[in-house]
């Protein structure tokens, strides 16, 4: 039998559990009015062209050196470790299929969103966090002006339309760094290594890359921006300290959604 | 007075966060026109008010009334345009940081009203100038001092030429001349415009020579609501009180501003 403490103990825990279920609830609920909200900012009237420039050239010209050299060098150690392994059963002829295929079914768009959230996530979190403590998202909701509309859709947009270039640009840097890799410094078969690249990559896996780059960047995107735009309704509270902390859960939360989101969509489209 | 010379009617407005009762039935009419002055301790909940009226928080119960519409009730469209008839000065002025001058004063005519670029310009050169910031068009926020933000703040909130101003704590970090200024700024658009201001303040006595009704706003409700001239003339002891504590002295004259 417990006694009158084991009870309290008890209904505590109990107590603390209901709050987290709540609380998870209400945190669920949030993320998905501020999508409903951002659908319709991207949808709402009058479409501007200038703020989608601008965070195309943030998100997608910004990260351009990043996602190039980061392809590049994937790219290369593929080519070394693919000439390894494939060497073995005689098979080197096949490293342009072993690496094409790993870069444009998984790490091409795995570590371009990867990259993106490291590089713009956390500066799109961190901003818009400064933002809503400093009253700046109040005072644009005060002047009628809507936040979403005007913060959050160019953000959306713009990471739609760049992402799955950048991962475009992510598998072609990578493909001819293990090109380098494997016929230029390990003496391959040059033809070899373009000709079974050509017969493996067929039009299903360049469909799966490009899906999963749009659910990355939609992803992203969301979190990302949610985390920073809310920053104030979560425990972490208002300060310096609460955007730096929202920046960290938003690095995290994205980077493992789509990590997540990987998994499910292969298993899909396989 | 008639009801329709009252423009915003705050009714029995309570609100919590948490634990913690910070508005506990406050009762408020604010004149058509006028100047009301919000004032109280820190703490005591005036920022919250503001916001109440601006529905950016919803009161737990209660009645937020702008010209006979309730506020907690609105939503969406409905809520934007009310806001239009809104300007607001906040504490930390809230400028946007990574914007020029020009383009915070220029965003509320640029994204809610159709006016051409040129006419938008000519608009926000001449706020510039009515503020004293010409030469600073093209500096960032952070360039510039606090006062010099405040009239920043000033020449937003008038662009869309609101019925309604809404300022909280404007003085607030400003040494007297800088506080001056900005009060200076304050009266004359209100004489050319003929708005309605809510003010909220610390900055006693000096604010009540702008003032033609002042609100004591304490342990969450509003506690008096009088002329400076009968503030200072209520028998009321709290009233008195609160009087002793902040001024020392009677002060009642416009002629300072």
């Amino acid at each position: 039998m417990l006694g009158d403490g084991g009870w309290i103990g008890l209904l505590e825990s109990l107590q603390k559990l209901g709050r987290w279920g709540l609380g998870s609830l209400e945190s669920l609920g949030r993320s998905a009015l501020f999508l409903l909200h951002t659908l319709l900012g991207v949808v709402q009237a009058p479409y501007k062209l200038r703020p989608v420039l601008r965070q195309i050239q943030v998100i997608g010209a910004g990260s351009f050196l990043v996602i190039f050299f980061t392809g590049a060098f994937v790219g290369m150690v593929l080519g070394l470790q693919g000439y390894y392994t494939l060497s073995k059963y005689g098979s080197a002829s096949a490293l342009g299929a072993a690496v094409a295929l790993s870069l444009i079914r998984e790490l091409g768009p795995v570590l371009t969103a990867l990259m993106v959230i490291g590089r713009t996530g956390s500066a799109m979190c961190a901003e818009l966090g400064i933002m809503r403590i400093s009253e700046q998202i109040d005072a644009l909701d005060c002047m009628a002006i809507n936040p979403y509309r005007y913060l959050v859709a160019p953000k959306l947009i713009a990471g739609l339309l760049s992402i799955p270039l950048l991962t475009a640009v992510f598998n072609l840097v990578g493909v001819f760094g293990g090109y380098m890799v494997g016929v230029v410094l390990l003496h391959g078969n040059g033809g070899a290594y373009l000709a079974s690249m050509r017969d493996s990559v067929t039009v299903v896996d360049l469909k799966m890359c490009f899906t999963k780059s749009l659910c990355f960047a939609f992803l992203l995107v969301w979190i990302c921006a949610e985390h920073g735009f809310w920053v104030n309704r979560r425990a972490w509270g208002f300060g310096a300290e609460g955007v730096s902390r929202a920046t960290t859960s938003a690095v995290v939360v994205s980077s493992v959604s789509v990590l997540v989101a990987d998994y499910v969509i292969t298993s899909l489209m396989m | 007075m008639t009801q329709s010379e009252f423009c915003i009617k705050l009714v029995d407005i309570h609100k919590s966060f948490g634990a913690q009762a910070v508005l506990r039935g406050v009762d408020l009419d604010i004149e058509r026109g006028a100047t009301t002055v919000i004032c109280g301790e820190s703490g005591q909940g005036k920022s919250v008010l503001l916001k109440h009226i601006l529905g950016l928080i919803r009161p737990d119960r209660g009645q937020v009334l702008v010209e006979g519409e309730d506020v907690t009730r609105l939503k969406g469209a409905a809520l934007n345009r009310l806001r239009t008839r809104f300007g607001v000065l906040f504490q930390g002025v809230a400028l946007f940081d990574s914007m020029s001058v020009f383009d915070n004063i220029a965003l509320p005519l640029r994204e809610r009203s159709r006016l051409p670029e040129a006419e938008v310009e000519k608009k926000v050169t001449a706020a510039l100038q009515t503020m004293d910031l010409e030469g600073s068009a093209d500096k960032f926020p952070a360039q510039l001092s606090g006062g010099m933000k405040k009239r920043v703040g000033l020449a937003r909130a008038l662009q869309l030429e609101p019925d309604i101003l809404l300022f909280d704590e404007p003085t607030t970090g400003l040494d007297p001349v800088k506080s001056h200024e900005v009060y200076r700024l304050f009266f004359e658009t209100q004489k050319k415009l003929g708005y309605t201001s809510i003010i909220v303040s610390h900055d006693i006595p000096k604010i009540f020579n702008l003032a033609d009704k002042i609100a004591i706003l304490h342990q969450g409700k509003v506690r008096a609501c009088l002329a400076p001239e009968s503030l200072q003339r209520s028998r009321d002891p709290f009233v008195r009180d609160f009087i002793v504590r902040v001024m020392g002295s009677a002060h009642s004259s416009r002629d300072e501003v």
